[in-house]
């Protein structure tokens, strides 16, 4: 099966593990990622604002151009954009005149965007469809013995109207983590933020966050992390090193991208540049047998 | 003893408390303080004012209280406060009113020339973008 494909700035450049081990995944699995030809910035953040329209443009033009290219479906892997791509299309689905505003706005030539013409999905969701046995079946290996911390954060639960699970419980992770031998630690700071874009302004609130979330995957006996959000692996990840610089008690964890994990399972080793981790994953992984 | 606060109908319904509304499209009246959105914020500690009483503040028309507050410019966007309403008020959007309401008067929050170049390169571009759609406009 062929899918659109969005990636989006980060999966280009510090996301790249992300990149590389989702989209070999992805070929194992039988679905061509398409990278549309022509995309532009999401943005990152949502705009929440009601009556500035222009902040949503730069998504709905991405999703003009999937159009144009011919794809009904688009997937990102990152989930900021994914957040960011499919909240702009509801925004506009749900009003007329914002269409009409927007339509006025859009370059000259191209046919009017209602906003319901593109689907998002995203990772998760495609693993569903795929089917979760389907995916342990081709990746699954027996006797791994790892536990891993699987960590949500906020962009695929929040809003609810965007939400890939259940919000309040998810348990896709989980369920894609067992059926490929893992075993999914359960800890309560799974569906919290990690304190996102408050890295450059306000980096302390990203230390607390941090050093939570780790520390309560840790007590529940976790050896490893998985996100699938470029700017949650960066926060979760990066700052670890600076508080263990700070206390030495605080035990770091690695932090891994999902797919980094699946493509290791799948005996898949290249892809992954290790110099983009500061917890280095790789100790962990040799011990269990997957490098 | 608290300072004493004078209301008015007049204060109430100000330009700057209307703007708010019009920005968020939230009313911010519909809020009856149960506190579960400052209970549940992961960035409350950093706050001067929790996320209930900026609510309670934009109710009586104390908006320049609430622009004064470092409170808007700390919120995560994270929206469990939204998630948690038991009123379904989208309190995120509210903070994203008084942001941009203080905004559109003087452009930026936040310049980008008081990054050092090392941080800069540092931070990958997702994190410097959200953070520059949240603080410049």
């Amino acid at each position: 099966m062929e899918i659109g494909y969005y990636p989006g700035c980060t999966l280009k450049t510090s996301a790249r593990n992300f990149e590389r081990t989702a989209l070999a995944v992805l070929e194992l699995l039988g679905i061509k990622a398409v990278e549309l030809s022509e995309w532009y910035c999401c943005g990152v953040n949502f705009s929440q604002v009601q009556d500035n329209l222009m902040l949503q443009l730069a998504p709905l033009r991405t999703l003009m151009k999937a159009r144009d290219s011919g794809f009904t479906r688009i997937l990102t892997l990152c989930t900021m954009c994914y957040n960011t791509l499919r909240r702009a299309s509801l925004f506009l689905q749900a009003d007329e005149e914002r269409q009409r505003i927007i339509n006025d706005f859009m370059d000259r030539g191209a046919a009017s965007y209602r906003g319901d013409e593109v689907t998002v999905i995203d990772l998760l969701t495609l693993f569903r469809e795929i089917g979760i046995s389907e995916i342990g079946h081709k990746i699954g290996r027996s006797g791994i013995d790892l536990k891993v911390a699987p960590y949500y954060g906020c962009m695929l639960l929040r809003p609810r109207e965007v939400a890939v699970d259940d919000a309040s419980d998810p348990t896709i992770m989980e369920e894609v983590l067992q059926s490929v031998g893992c075993q999914p630690v359960a800890y309560p700071m799974r569906i919290e933020c990690c304190g996102s874009y408050q890295i450059v302004n306000e980096p302390a609130v990203v230390w607390q966050r941090t050093r939570l979330i780790v520390e309560s995957a840790r007590q529940n006996g976790a050896e490893v992390m998985v996100v699938l959000c470029p700017l949650c692996h960066y926060n979760l990840d990066s700052v670890q090193l600076e508080i263990q610089r700070t206390d030495s008690r605080f035990q770091t964890l690695p932090v891994l991208y999902l797919t980094q994990l699946l493509a290791l399972l799948a005996g898949i080793g290249e892809g992954n540049d290790w110099s983009l981790h500061s917890v280095d994953p790789r100790p962990i992984l040799k011990a269990k047998g997957l490098l | 003893m608290a300072e004493k606060i004078i209301l008015t109908h007049q204060k109430i319904n100000g330009p700057d408390a209307e703007v708010i509304h019009e920005i968020s499209g939230v009313n911010v009246f519909a809020c009856y303080q149960c506190g579960n959105c400052s209970a549940t914020c992961p960035a409350v500690d950093f706050m001067d004012i929790p996320p209930h009483q900026i609510m309670r503040n934009l109710q009586l028309g104390l908006v320049n209280e609430v622009l004064n507050t470092k409170t808007p410019w700390i919120c995560l966007a994270c929206l469990s406060c939204s998630v948690k309403c038991p009123r379904s008020l989208d309190i995120a959007r509210v903070m994203e009113g008084c942001r941009n309401l203080i905004l559109r008067r003087k452009y930026e929050y936040f310049n980008i020339h008081t990054l050092d170049s090392e941080t800069r390169l540092k931070l990958p571009p997702i994190a410097l973008i959200a953070n520059f759609r949240k603080n410049l406009l």
